[in-house]
């Protein structure tokens, strides 16, 4: 029954859109960092040089996962975990600086993004233990477990002053959704994320009066049994004490550059000189592509740098210049296609832990790619994490790779499992 | 089973209706931004943008009477963009430039080293004859266009150290803070250095597009995205021009220095320092020539001797001893020390006078036999457990006049002279030392060494008997409602001590027997005390230090002449000089005046 080699089985659409978005990225990462006086892409003293050779060692690595036992990554989950979790308190002690956070070890020439690691580390985690047999999700205990497995490596990186790769691990809350914990949840954090933003935009009284009043209106409409009145007053103190931690962490636990990110994206300040230069730059830049783009190599907003940071976090300003709208849908379909397949195929896991794993993967791909894609059309505030697969960075492209092959590793190795 | 686990996996219709929901919302966003919407649209391909740096003027510097010191004059800096400057007609371009082949690569190599497309200078500080000149043919010559700057101007020639120089910002200060950007300038020294963050103002920056033949053809989204550069704030020292003026005139071909210092506020009004160097040299594209040959000159102008030079104080550190005394209490005012004149032993009494002698007719007489009982008497005082303990009480309350530290200011790279602990002589003299090993203290002489701005600040906290402030270049920002203020520092010895030691130093100029009586000003009570600082290199310093008005000073200064020999006869009439051109304004003793410049002529 059990075949000796399971990369024969591997899933071979997966595969190549993984291999799609690494042509892709590498394309793009020419164009961004395009430099007239070193036009060979091998040339490893620019970046599309260097990301030559990270794609290089991811696929290396790549390659070696599909040769380990796949039960490896299930049995050494908590290590792996453990491992990312201490990496994330080295780099508070040894961490280099790189615009206001402390995110990077360097090792010699090497250096290292422990927040990376950290998300891969959590899925296998999370996976572990929740697809344990007798693992019970009903029981508070167990949901408190899991939550603290997602909030240790999101309050390190927090600490590291890198509020956007510690927003990540937010998405891992749809994986315990889809694990079983009830749809109040999603329903609480719609609510509280829509409070959230209403009590950035308005002042926080507005909404505790709106509070207030709805209070009020549910209250004549309700049976008015002691119980519901007991809950509807116990709710409506729960949203008044959220809109004032959200109020007072916005202004006494945001650094004031993330504060002004935050306001610009709610139109509260119309600053296109500073923070929202970036932002204004890069919609330009996007925008002037219009239907089908500037081609390839031929934009000006790109050619001449006029937004920062673009071959890393807005990347996506190259697409959208030089391919238009055609491109940016092509890209988005991509995106939404690994996703869609990676879920595909984690509900045919035999194994909680495949199928809970892959969950956890894909929400990570999901969440990066609809934030830094938001942040460049200037739909979500400026948080600086990578577009997965094109943006420049060792660090990120090495794990979105071994995410991906240890996924489909297990989903090779699906039928094994017992 | 082992469990009867639910089946949810209907809910991968939820997270997956999430995803496409978002990525559709993602669509539309940019369905409008790049479709619908017009105003993301650029102009033709052709155009390019230009970023041109705004730069802000530079604060300028005041004196303390409104007077200017330093403004900005325009000058005008060449600039490049790498990846724009194609198809270079070189000898033409080096010809209008007026620099040979070589040169031109170099410059060029240095400019697509720092940044291909970011602009950085090719040629900085061109004259307004030359831009004109150049600025005509420019077109010619894509990737290169003029930026304004402005540079540095002294309408008088004086206070260069105080002042300070500004230069090209260095790699190091560009990593440390990315506001500077290669070819800018920061302040390298003096008040420019210290108050560069507020002089330096804030950059702008202006967007214009560009055709291909490097013209500027409109302004970028109508100036949406430009910011105003905003101008530095303007310094107002303490200093007073002319009286810096004179004290650099008196002291013409002497080495030395003078610090005077207004008493109540700590505010430097002068600060000399000879020989020295114009301002104005070390400005511009010559500054790097001028510099190096102002470094090698053997007098070393670059040297502030004034902050930086120190010196043993001589008898003018009697003062301070003659003050510790009193306050150990192992003496009082009216204490007699008998005095042998030259046959005094240890010390050698220098002048003749009567025997025995009290506190005032001592400091009169610089009575060096005296100074040294009382410090005897201090150092043995019962009051103390052991002659160490004495010592102690002596170096808190020498040290408790700035003494043995650097200054805590505006002052930048102040020598801290030297004050010897009692660690130290236990290590030179293995613990065995008493008052007569470390007797030369008691004159002022050994291992004691102190600034030139550091006994000016005595002067000043003897005339305000008690107390200093910190002492400083800065009155005020001009346009800025930040305030400035220094520490206050008082003094653990009694007013009347103070009061009684000053009655002594206004016998130096008004006695009969005083050191510096041929230094008296009419209508103006000083006080003051002559040094001669032993130097084993050749002749002695000159020293001296003083205050007036006596009873409401509004002046103290230090002067030190070096090689001059004695107090009274250099360092004395150039501060009396000093004080009266502060307080009255003019000079009343032509004679006096001429006798100082004649020892420029030595």
């Amino acid at each position: 029954m059990r075949s000796k080699t399971t990369i024969g089985k591997i899933d071979i659409w997966l595969l190549l859109i993984y291999l799609a978005f690494m042509t892709i990225g590498l394309l793009s990462i020419y164009a961004a960092a395009f430099n007239e006086d070193f036009p060979h892409i091998y040339d490893f003293s620019q970046n599309y040089g260097k990301q030559l050779m990270f794609m290089g060692l991811s696929l290396i690595a790549g390659f070696g996962i599909l040769l380990i036992d796949a039960k490896f990554f299930n049995a050494f989950a908590y290590v792996i975990y453990g491992l990312s979790i201490f990496t994330l308190l080295l780099v508070l002690v040894i961490g280099s600086k790189i615009s206001g956070s402390t995110s990077w070890i360097y090792l010699g020439p090497v250096s290292f993004q422990p927040s990376e690691f950290a998300k891969f580390g959590t899925a296998l985690a999370l996976a572990h233990y929740i697809g344990k047999l007798d693992t019970d999700l009903t029981q508070f205990k167990t949901k408190l477990t899991a939550y603290g497995i997602i909030l240790l490596p999101m309050l390190l990186i927090l600490a590291q002053g890198d509020a956007g790769s510690a927003s990540v691990f937010i998405i891992f809350l749809l994986v315990i959704y889809r694990e079983g914990v009830g749809g109040k949840i999603l329903i609480i954090g719609l609510t509280a994320a829509t409070l959230f933003i209403l009590s950035l935009c308005v002042s926080k009284w507005y909404v505790m009066i709106g509070l207030v009043v709805l209070y009020a209106l549910f209250l004549l409409l309700i049976d008015r049994t002691k119980k519901n009145i007991w809950l509807l007053t116990w709710i409506l103190i729960a949203a008044c004490a959220f809109v004032f931690s959200v109020d007072f962490a916005f202004n006494h636990v945001l650094k004031p550059h993330q504060q002004t990110r935050i306001n610009i994206i709610l139109g509260k300040e119309k600053d296109i000189k500073g923070v929202g230069y970036n932002l204004n730059q890069s919609m330009i830049a996007i925008g002037s592509g219009g239907f089908s783009g500037k081609g390839y190599l031929k934009g000006t907003m790109t050619k001449y740098n006029f937004v920062p940071e673009q071959h890393t976090d807005f990347i996506f300003c190259t697409v959208g210049e030089e391919s238009g709208f055609v491109g940016c849908f092509f890209l988005i379909a991509l995106y939404l296609a690994l996703i869609l397949r990676i879920i595909h195929l984690a509900e045919r896991q035999r194994s909680p832990f495949s199928r809970i794993y892959g969950y956890g993967i894909a929400c990570i791909f999901f969440f990066h790619f609809a934030i830094n894609i938001g942040m460049t059309i200037g739909l979500v505030p400026v948080i600086g994490i990578p577009l997965p697969f094109l943006s420049y960075g060792g660090s990120s492209l090495m794990f979105f790779s071994i995410m991906m092959f240890v996924f489909l590793k297990q989903d090779a190795n699906r039928m094994n499992i017992l | 089973m082992i469990k009867n686990k639910i089946n949810y996996s209907q809910r991968k219709y939820v997270i997956g209706s999430i995803f496409i929901l978002v990525a559709v919302i993602l669509l539309i966003k940019l369905f409008i931004i790049q479709i619908i919407d017009d105003s993301y649209k650029q102009s033709s391909e052709s155009n390019t943008l230009r970023s041109v740096t705004l730069y802000p003027s530079r604060g300028k510097i005041f004196d303390r009477n409104g007077k200017l010191l330093v403004y900005n004059d325009a000058v005008y800096d060449l600039m490049i963009i790498p990846k724009q400057a194609k198809n270079i007609d070189t000898a033409s371009f080096c010809k209008l430039l007026n620099i040979n082949n070589k040169t031109y690569n170099n410059y060029l190599k240095k400019a697509q080293k720092y940044s291909m497309i970011t602009p950085s200078i090719f040629i900085s500080q061109i004259t307004k004859e030359e831009y004109g000149r150049i600025a005509e043919m420019l077109y010619h010559y894509p990737g290169f266009y003029f930026q304004t700057r402005s540079i540095r101007q002294y309408p008088m020639p004086i206070a260069a150290h105080t002042l300070g120089y500004i230069g090209e910002v260095s790699q190091k200060d560009m990593k440390r803070d990315s506001y500077y950007k290669l070819g800018d300038y920061i302040g390298l020294s003096g008040i420019e250095k210290y108050y560069e963050n507020k002089l330096r103002g804030k950059k702008g920056i202006r967007f214009t597009v560009v055709d291909v033949h490097n013209r500027e053809k409109e302004r970028y989204m109508n100036g949406a995205c430009d910011t105003l550069p905003q101008p530095g704030t303007d310094i107002i020292l303490g200093l007073d021009a002319d009286l810096q003026a004179y004290g650099e005139y008196l002291m013409s071909g002497k080495t030395g220095s003078i610090v005077a210092i207004e008493p109540s506020t700590g505010q430097i009004l002068a600060m000399v320092t000879s020989p020295s160097y114009d301002p104005n040299e070390l400005v511009g594209r010559k500054r790097g020539m001028k510099y190096a040959e102002i470094n090698a000159n053997p007098d070393k102008p670059l040297l502030n001797r004034a902050i930086s030079g120190t010196y043993p104080p001589g008898s003018t550190f009697k003062m301070i001893n003659g003050l510790i005394c009193l306050q150990s209490g192992a003496m009082n005012v009216n204490t007699a020390y008998p005095c042998n004149g030259p046959n005094s032993a240890p010390i050698k009494c220098t002048h003749y006078h009567s025997s025995p002698v009290r506190l005032y007719d001592a400091i009169e007489n610089s009575c060096n036999p005296y100074f040294w009982l009382a410090f005897q008497d201090m150092m043995n005082s019962r009051k103390f457990k052991s002659q160490k303990e004495a010592y102690q009480f002596w170096y808190d309350n020498v040290t408790s006049f700035g003494l043995g530290r650097s200054v805590d200011s505006d002052i930048p790279y102040t020598a801290s002279g030297k004050i010897p602990k009692k660690e130290y002589y236990d290590k030179i003299y293995r613990g065995v030392w008493n008052a007569m090993t470390v007797r030369s203290l008691s004159i002022g002489q050994g291992e004691i060494l102190v600034s030139p701005l550091q006994l000016a600040n005595v002067a000043a906290a003897i005339g305000n008997e008690g107390y200093f402030i910190e002492p400083h270049y800065i009155k005020s920002f001009a346009n800025s409602n930040d305030s400035v203020s220094f520490q206050k520092h008082i003094i653990n010895i009694k007013q009347q001590h103070f009061k009684d030691v000053k009655k002594g130093m206004r016998n130096v100029f008004e006695g009969q027997h005083g050191t510096a009586r041929m230094s008296v000003i009419p209508g103006i009570s000083v006080a003051g005390k002559t040094g001669t600082a032993e130097n084993p290199h050749g002749k002695d310093h000159s020293i001296l230090m003083a205050f007036a008005p006596v009873d409401n000073p509004q002046i103290a200064i230090a002067v030190v002449v070096e090689n001059a020999g004695f107090g009274s006869t250099w360092a004395a009439p150039i501060a009396s000089l000093m004080i009266e051109k502060y307080i009255k304004g003019e000079i009343t003793r032509p004679a006096l005046e001429q006798r100082v410049l004649t020892l420029n002529e030595d």
